[in-house]
């Protein structure tokens, strides 16, 4: 890896500490339980998790990109699904940061910051995933409100969080007729379905969100009627980066794991790392997670940079990551036998957990779709 | 001078990792310092310090906590983690000459350290270090300054000029009170310390760090070091490696075997 800076070194060797005594002795709890830490993400607030991001003057931690990056990676090393939750929550701070106006940040983001307010990406809808120009959720203007009606799918955090920032249609116009805007929890009319049955992240809340004539002030609108697809499209690329480094993490967990595993499990007559084909598997997994490593770093640069091929960038980088930290999970839980198969070892967990990181936050077949049209485009 | 700002002085060491096996290196047997951190038991006695300041308005309102260290170039890691979880200032003191110190040579140092802090109204410090493990410095300290000191402290609460600590025994609780300025030491059950958040690891390095030798302290080497010593290390060995352990194998006596090996053991 390229060499850290002290800076990110003290910020790395923190979010370790953080995440070996805060997470790591209940993960499998709260796997099993279902159970949404909101205590846990609270002090994860208090130390600068919920706006890494963000601007200092409404509480963010105003780091970078590539530093962000480390802290997923520290965070997924021990726990993919709330690594991944603060993944979301992070990148929705920072559109209301990016994008919103005085107003709006001064009024939103110190609770955000703190993570003592939740928040929820609500782009998706049951018949609208990757085709996301398409969404029908619908805002119309009533006096100086919006009255939304709709469905949004998928959506984590749902139940839990305080604010939804929600691309809804205020136009038939396609991709330009999106408007991004802000509900609060407790707005009339919005209600939550059930906690979905997942393969994993468990740990966070899925749900479906119902808009049923919910009343919110256009002041809660991100920027102007239109802008929406924009915004979230921005939004997301960052959140993919931070995706493709909860992948990173979990998969170098699952490397850690499998050659401790290796050098300990004695068969055929010796350590089972003495076996080349082994070796040659773990050179395999260890090559994959530092290739994903250094297109992150290259996106989460491009991203601190405002460079020109960005998007390109967080989309390859995305690719790569969740497909190496799915790969390398699996083939972990594969060196371990039978005991890969055993909850209690940890690997069939972060199978479970960093599979759906192939499918969300565009999934990669849609990386593939940007990436090549990209390409033919020049 | 009730809830007045505070002026406290924490004394941090950079100490080889508890976590790991610690290893004895070179012909005189030293410590492997190679993997070192701020000693775990001195983190409560910063928290301790930050819990007081921070009640009284943290540095805005005036209050100071300044993390001292004793120690080669190195140990400026202690008091620079120190910083990025809340200290205001740090200050190590540096000197080639104190090399070999001991705890009466080390609390001469860092007595005349603490002098140059101006007023102060508290040391806090661990309850010992994971390292040396004397858990002597505390008391000396406190009679090279002349400081009221209450050790071992599992909780403490400052009220105006009155320090109040409280004691646990493994049969009682005592509480006792001092005048400030004083000296008290804080086990590992006094509080649950912060870790550094991202803003105080950029911040801390804004702060002011200090390093100052033995002629800044007005000492001279011969004061310190094996010379200023009243103890001296004589040997030091690895613990043995553990030898392998009795096995029985039961062949319908092992019970007997067992009580036979306790009781030779006279454990029971």
């Amino acid at each position: 890896m390229e060499n850290l800076t002290p800076d990110q070194e003290a910020v790395v060797e923190m979010v370790r500490d953080f995440a070996a005594v805060e997470l790591a002795p209940h993960t499998a709890a709260w796997d099993e339980e279902k159970h949404f830490p909101v205590d846990v993400l609270a002090r994860a607030g208090e130390l600068g998790m919920g706006g890494i991001y963000v601007a200092e003057d409404f509480g963010g931690s105003a780091l970078s990109r590539t530093d962000a990056a480390l802290i997923f990676e520290e965070l997924a090393a021990v726990d993919p699904s709330i690594a991944a939750y603060i993944s979301i929550h992070n990148m929705v701070a920072w559109m209301i940061d990016a994008f919103g106006n005085d107003e709006q940040r001064a009024r939103l983001l110190p609770g955000i910051t703190a993570m003592t307010e939740l928040c929820s990406y609500c782009l998706s809808e049951p018949g609208v995933g990757s085709d996301a120009a398409a969404i029908t959720t619908r805002a119309v203007a009533d006096g100086e409100d919006y009255l939304i009606n709709g469905t949004k799918q998928f959506i984590s955090g749902a139940g839990a969080s305080a604010w939804y920032l929600v691309m809804v249609r205020t136009a038939d116009l396609g991709s330009r007729g999106i408007t991004a805007v802000v509900v609060p929890h407790d707005a009339p009319g919005l209600s939550f379905g059930a906690n979905e049955k997942k393969m994993g992240w468990r740990a966070q809340p899925t749900r479906q969100v119902f808009f049923d004539n919910v009343r919110i002030p256009q002041a809660n609108r991100l920027g102007a009627e239109g802008d929406g697809f924009g915004i979230a499209m921005k939004g997301l690329n960052g959140g993919r980066v931070n995706i493709g480094a909860c992948s990173l993490g979990g998969g170098r967990a699952a490397l850690e794991k499998s050659i401790a595993y290796l050098k300990e499990r004695q068969a055929f007559g010796g350590p089972l790392i003495e076996k080349q084909h082994l070796l040659f598997e773990i050179a395999h997994m260890d090559t994959e997670l530092e290739l994903a490593r250094t297109m992150l770093r290259r996106a989460a640069r491009a991203l601190d940079d405002g460079a020109p091929d960005t998007v390109k960038l967080c989309a390859m980088a995305k690719w790569v990551a969740t497909d190496a930290g799915f790969h390398v999970a699996d083939q972990a839980l594969q060196l371990h036998g039978g005991y890969g198969y055993l909850s209690e070892y940890g690997l069939e967990k972060l199978v479970r957990d960093l599979r759906v990181h192939q499918i969300l936050e565009g999934s990669n077949e849609i990386m593939q779709l940007i990436v090549g049209r990209l390409a033919v485009e020049r | 001078m009730e809830n007045s700002a505070l002026n406290i002085v924490v004394l941090v060491k950079y100490v080889p990792d508890a976590q790991f096996d610690r290893h004895l290196i070179g012909d005189a047997h030293t410590i492997d310092r190679s993997e070192s951190i701020l000693s775990e038991l001195d983190e409560y006695a910063l928290e301790a310090a930050l819990a007081l300041t921070d009640a009284r308005g943290g540095a805005k309102a005036g209050n100071v906590v300044t993390a001292l260290t004793l120690g080669p170039a190195s140990a400026a890691v202690a008091v620079k983690k120190s910083l990025q979880i809340g200290a205001t200032q740090g200050l190590h003191v540096n000197d080639d000459a104190l090399a070999g110190s001991d705890a009466w040579a080390t609390s001469l140092a860092l007595a005349a350290a603490i002098k140059t802090l101006g007023p102060v109204d508290l040391v806090i410090t661990g309850m010992a270090s994971t390292d040396g493990e004397t858990s002597i410095i505390p008391a000396q300290l406190a009679a090279r300054l002349g400081l009221p000191q209450v050790t071992f402290a599992s909780a403490l609460e400052v009220d105006g000029g009155t320090v109040t600590a409280r004691r646990d025994g493994d049969d009682y609780s005592e509480e006792i009170q001092a005048s400030l300025p004083a000296l008290v030491s804080v086990t590992d059950q006094a509080n649950d310390p912060r870790y550094p958040n991202f803003k105080g690891i950029i911040a801390a390095k804004k702060k002011k760090m200090t390093t100052m030798s033995l002629a800044d302290l007005g000492l001279s080497a011969s004061d310190v070091g094996l010379a200023g010593s009243l103890t001296t290390v004589s040997a030091a060995a690895e613990r043995p490696a553990r030898t392998a352990g009795t096995i029985i194998t039961d062949s319908g006596d092992a019970g007997i075997q067992l009580v036979d090996f306790l009781a030779a053991q006279k454990l029971i």
